[in-house]
């Protein structure tokens, strides 16, 4: 297992979950299974003195290292890490703000595709975690499954026959299994339907969350779609029910809005989507939560052929690099908030407008 | 601070995570909590405080005396359970079956698992609870420098953690039964 990980060379790429492919990549950013898991001779995190942490990370460590084939897998040691780091990690999905804010002995392996992360001492001692780009629930469960089973049989995990996988907080018991489907919904959003949609799903056992820019003016339009409940039905059941019940009715739904728009109020749209790349390719100042605000609009402009210059793989890179930790990772030094807001400006430009040298706008 | 819907004095304070907006915060009356938490079986489902602020329909003093109640392995309360959400070890589920079956029934509207089964498992709740129980021997073995002792202590350990049960279903347990459990959900 390597021990060394080099997050400047891994910010200059967007991780495999966003390179913007895969079913439906239009409307779906990523589909991830996680599923809870604990030791069986160790209590739960909140009773664990801190040698239990060390000595469950420890063990976990060692028996992880054990499995053959697994020598690409990169181990990092949270609690060495420094909080920017940390941040970095959040930003790319693969560790928890949980497991970031929180002390003591803890870690995340996770595979050099960043497709596959194991958490050691979050909420639970193990969270197992698979993401795939656009709408790919059944690879993704595949792929969690067949690591679970790796694990098992280095680790005795705790499990009671009748309540199944046991986890520190009941809402995760029997299958410990959480499916998410990463949406994005602006034509939904603009045309004030979206709470509509989600009143409707919160009757069939999904929650709905929005993802970025909650509490601010701004948001970036994503939604993040998940099982509620975990106990009583099978692994299975729970991933048909948000790859194949739900967000298909979505994505429908958000098709439609974005027909509507294109048809009824072109010139708008048109109008709106061409003010956002405006913003980005001339600011000289802006915050990430503004930055996600038009991206979003960018984004959508590009699915529906109003925008031909710029392409969508850019655009997500674009989300996730300008992002604190990251823009500071690419920046090579940290950078006080308004020193980021105008870096952040200074990096769009150069990456939006096209037929541009670089030099020349710095 | 006054209940949202009465003038009563709000005594719970749920967050609602299914909001499309995010975290929502609900200021209610015992009596408004309750129709609230009631009426629509999937609304606050997420919130586990929601539902355990639910079980508080219990009188005062049954209450009052489930909250004294402690697990003998890690020794944490109902009380704790409820203020913080998160339980104290794996034996929990067994100590506090019974008062776990209203909540998990609230949650997931069931109560047995379905699905995936480790190939290798602790024989039962009993030695999973004797495992985390001789582990903290080992340590104040070690602590003491009793050696001798702490080694056999992980002896013991590893013998239990070898112990194989034999699968009790299938992998992906997608039966016949559980085809049709499907309608439930959609
Ligand atoms: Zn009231
Ligand atoms: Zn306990």
């Amino acid at each position: 297992m390597k021990r060394d990980t080099d997050f400047d060379a891994m910010a200059k790429a967007p991780g495999e979950w966003l390179r913007g492919t895969g079913s439906e990549s239009d409307i779906v950013i990523s589909s991830r299974i996680r599923l809870a898991r604990n030791l069986a001779d160790f209590p739960f995190i909140r009773r664990c003195t801190d040698e239990d942490r060390l000595s469950i990370e420890r063990t976990v460590r060692a028996r992880m290292e054990s499995i053959a084939g697994w020598d690409d897998i990169q181990y990092v040691d949270l609690e060495q890490l420094s909080d920017i780091d940390r941040l970095f990690l959040v930003e790319r999905q693969l560790i928890s703000r949980e497991i970031a804010d929180s002390d003591g002995a803890r870690a995340v392996a996770v595979h050099p595709s960043e497709r596959y992360s194991v958490m050691i001492n979050e909420e639970d001692h193990l969270r197992i975690q698979v993401m795939n780009s656009g709408l790919d629930l059944q690879s993704a469960w595949e792929s969690i499954n067949e690591l679970d089973d790796t694990l098992e049989g280095v680790i005795l995990y705790a499990f009671h026959p009748k309540y199944g996988y046991l986890t520190a907080c009941p809402t995760n018991v029997g299958t410990g299994l959480r499916v998410s489907v990463m949406l994005h919904l602006p034509a939904l959003v603009i045309t004030d339907q979206i709470e509509k949609v989600f009143r409707s799903m919160q009757k069939i056992n999904v929650t709905v969350r929005g993802l970025y820019g909650e509490g601010s003016q701004y948001t970036g339009d994503f939604y993040q779609v998940s099982n509620q409940i975990t106990l009583g039905h099978s692994e299975k059941e729970l991933v048909t029910l948000v790859g194949e019940d739900v967000v298909p009715r979505i994505i429908e739904y958000e098709r439609k809005a974005r027909a509507f728009l294109v048809d009824k109020s072109h010139e708008d749209l048109h109008d709106e989507v061409s003010r956002a790349l405006g913003i980005l390719s001339t600011a000289r100042k802006i915050s990430s939560d503004e930055t996600m605000h038009y991206l979003s609009k960018v984004r959508m402009g590009i699915s529906l052929g109003l925008i031909d210059d710029v392409e969508v793989g850019t655009v997500n890179k674009l989300f996730l690099q300008t992002q604190p930790a990251h823009l500071q990772k690419l920046y090579g030094r940290i950078l006080s908030s308004s020193d980021r807001h105008a870096e952040r400006a200074s990096y769009l430009q150069r990456h939006l407008i096209t037929g541009n040298g670089s030099s020349s706008l710095n | 601070m006054k209940c949202q819907y009465c003038e009563k004095p709000a005594t719970f304070h749920i967050t609602e995570l299914t909001e499309p907006t995010g975290p929502q915060v609900m200021h209610l009356c015992e009596e408004h909590a309750k129709t609230f938490l009631n009426k629509d079986p999937s609304s606050g489902v997420a919130s586990i405080a929601g539902v355990l602020a639910n079980q508080l329909g219990q009188s005062k003093e049954e209450l009052e005396e489930l909250d004294q109640k402690e697990c003998p392995v890690c020794g944490i309360s109902f009380f704790e359970f409820r203020n913080s959400g998160r339980l104290g070890c794996p034996y929990d589920y067994t100590h506090f079956e019974t008062d776990l079956q209203p909540l998990l029934r609230n949650v997931h509207d069931k109560l047995e698992h379905v699905g995936k089964r480790p190939k290798r498992a602790a024989a039962s709740a009993d030695s999973q609870a004797k495992m985390i129980q001789l582990r903290r021997e080992m340590e104040e073995a070690i602590e003491r420098e009793d050696y001798e002792r702490a080694s056999k202590i992980r002896d013991e350990l590893r013998s239990m953690e070898s112990v194989q049960t034999p699968g009790a279903g299938s992998d992906d347990g997608d039966t016949d039964d559980q085809q049709e459990q499907r309608g439930t959900l959609s």
